[in-house]
């Protein structure tokens, strides 16, 4: 102590110098508009490639887990494949249309930003306009839902994901069937509140939720996550805790839904609706 | 003689009368800004402590800055200007150092010595000071030439004074 004291005396000179040209440049980059634009830019910049880096960092350190996502995904699917599946039926000679009744279309993307510790958190990914992406597209993960796409450019586009107070989801418990309405209360960033079930609904813990597939955004059945807690509110309606299946920390690839007949349910309802 | 204090008074104030309502306003062929204010840090005492020099160099800077509108730029390129002056007159000082009872002025050390020690604390002042204010690169040697003619004109004035106002 006594020994950076005398440092400090002995080259006074230095630091009274430093301490007044630190005075005079914040000055100049708080008061003169033109100084002030540039420091700003700059700064945006290196933010930009700063946060690029480190993403593609962060990607190379969780390669391990994405391969095992992937890996798990990948089963999952081959489970479903009709060749996985023993029949006794006798084959017969079927033309295989791709119109016929594909009604999902999903497109892969690259999360590039993300946030979880606000209350009203984005997520941008690098697909946009010119990869056929569109307002009010749902987007999930491998894990689970994810969010639905609110803002888009050429290349890139924004989700408003679960964890974010202003999204709504229409959610059903799998086992039962009843539906209810999703959203986050802004605290913990794992789990999200579950309301509207009714009370004679059977809920237990354990229970998974699902998309209700009502919204023509969603499909059906694409997981939310797994009742933790619930209680009676209201006298008439459960509210349950959900935890997220879908680990938003560490997201970093996910499929945005294009719904083949979206258009089609959204004009009908309308129409319902004016009548 | 007057005392050493009420003189750089006087002397400070009209040095930014003169900077700020006639040479601010002279713009010879648009990019020649003589800064003739800085002879006031030349012609501070030999023995002036040198925190005193900052805050005298910080005071003058914010002065003119306060009449041009620019915050923080001239005191900034001022600042840098006090705090190399003791360094530059010491690699200038002759044999023997400094005599007592002089000050930096070409009656007590010619005009040889006075011109390498004005131009070289003007050059790095208006060379600080006009990157700081064009705040890019791109016109890099524009900027270098309007550095040079401007210290030029700066010392032309600051030696010139010196024959006018200060013979004695």
């Amino acid at each position: 102590m006594r020994n950076l004291f005398r440092f400090i005396t002995r080259h006074h000179f230095v630091f009274l110098f430093v301490l007044i040209q630190l005075i005079s440049l914040t000055l100049l980059f708080q008061h003169n508009n033109y100084h002030r634009t540039v420091i700003a830019n700059t700064t945006r910049s290196i933010k930009g490639v700063l946060n690029t880096r480190i993403y593609t960092l962060r990607e190379y350190l969780s390669l391990r887990e994405t391969n095992k996502e992937l890996l798990e995904e990948n089963t999952r699917l081959r489970n479903q494949l009709i060749d996985s599946y023993k029949t006794t039926e006798v084959p017969v000679e079927k033309e295989f249309d791709s119109a016929y009744n594909k009604q999902y279309e999903y497109i892969p993307a690259k999360v590039v930003n993300n946030s979880t510790n606000k209350q009203h958190n984005f997520i941008t990914i690098n697909k946009g306009r010119i990869h056929g992406i569109e307002k009010e597209m749902g987007v999930v993960s491998s894990n689970g839902v994810v969010g639905i796409i609110t803002g888009i450019s050429q290349n890139f586009s924004t989700i408003i994901p679960v964890l974010n107070i202003n999204l709504r989801l229409s959610a059903k418990i799998e086992e039962s069937g009843y539906f209810g309405s999703l959203f986050w209360e802004g605290k913990d960033s794992r789990r999200v509140s579950l309301i509207d079930i009714p009370h004679h609904a059977e809920v237990s813990r354990d229970n998974q939720v699902v998309t209700s597939g009502y919204s023509a955004i969603f499909p059906a059945g694409i997981k939310i996550g797994t009742i933790e807690d619930y209680k009676i509110t209201g006298g008439n309606f459960y509210k349950a805790t959900v935890e997220l299946s879908t680990n938003f920390q560490n997201l970093s690839y996910v499929y945005v839904i294009r719904n083949h007949f979206q258009q089609e349910q959204i004009e009908l309802e309308n129409t319902e609706r004016y009548d | 003689m007057i005392e050493v204090l009420p003189r750089n008074i006087l002397r400070f104030a009209v040095l930014v009368f003169l900077q700020v309502f006639l040479l601010n306003n002279i713009q010879l062929s648009g990019f020649i800004n003589p800064y003739l204010y800085v002879l006031f840090i030349l012609l501070l005492p030999f023995e002036t402590a040198r925190w005193f020099l900052l805050f005298a160099a910080f005071t003058l800077g914010l002065t003119i800055d306060i009449f041009s509108k620019t915050p923080g730029l001239h005191s900034s390129a001022t600042v840098l200007m006090a705090f190399l002056r003791p360094y530059v007159l010491n690699y200038l000082a002759p044999r023997g150092g400094y005599d007592p009872g002089t000050y930096p002025r070409v009656y007590y050390y010619g005009p040889g010595w006075f011109f390498k020690y004005a131009s070289v604390l003007i050059f790095i002042h208006h060379l600080f000071l006009f990157y700081l204010e064009v705040f890019h690169f791109y016109d890099f040697f524009f900027t270098l030439w309007r550095v040079v003619l401007s210290s030029a004109f700066s010392v032309f004035l600051v030696v010139l004074s010196q024959y006018f106002i200060y013979r004695r």
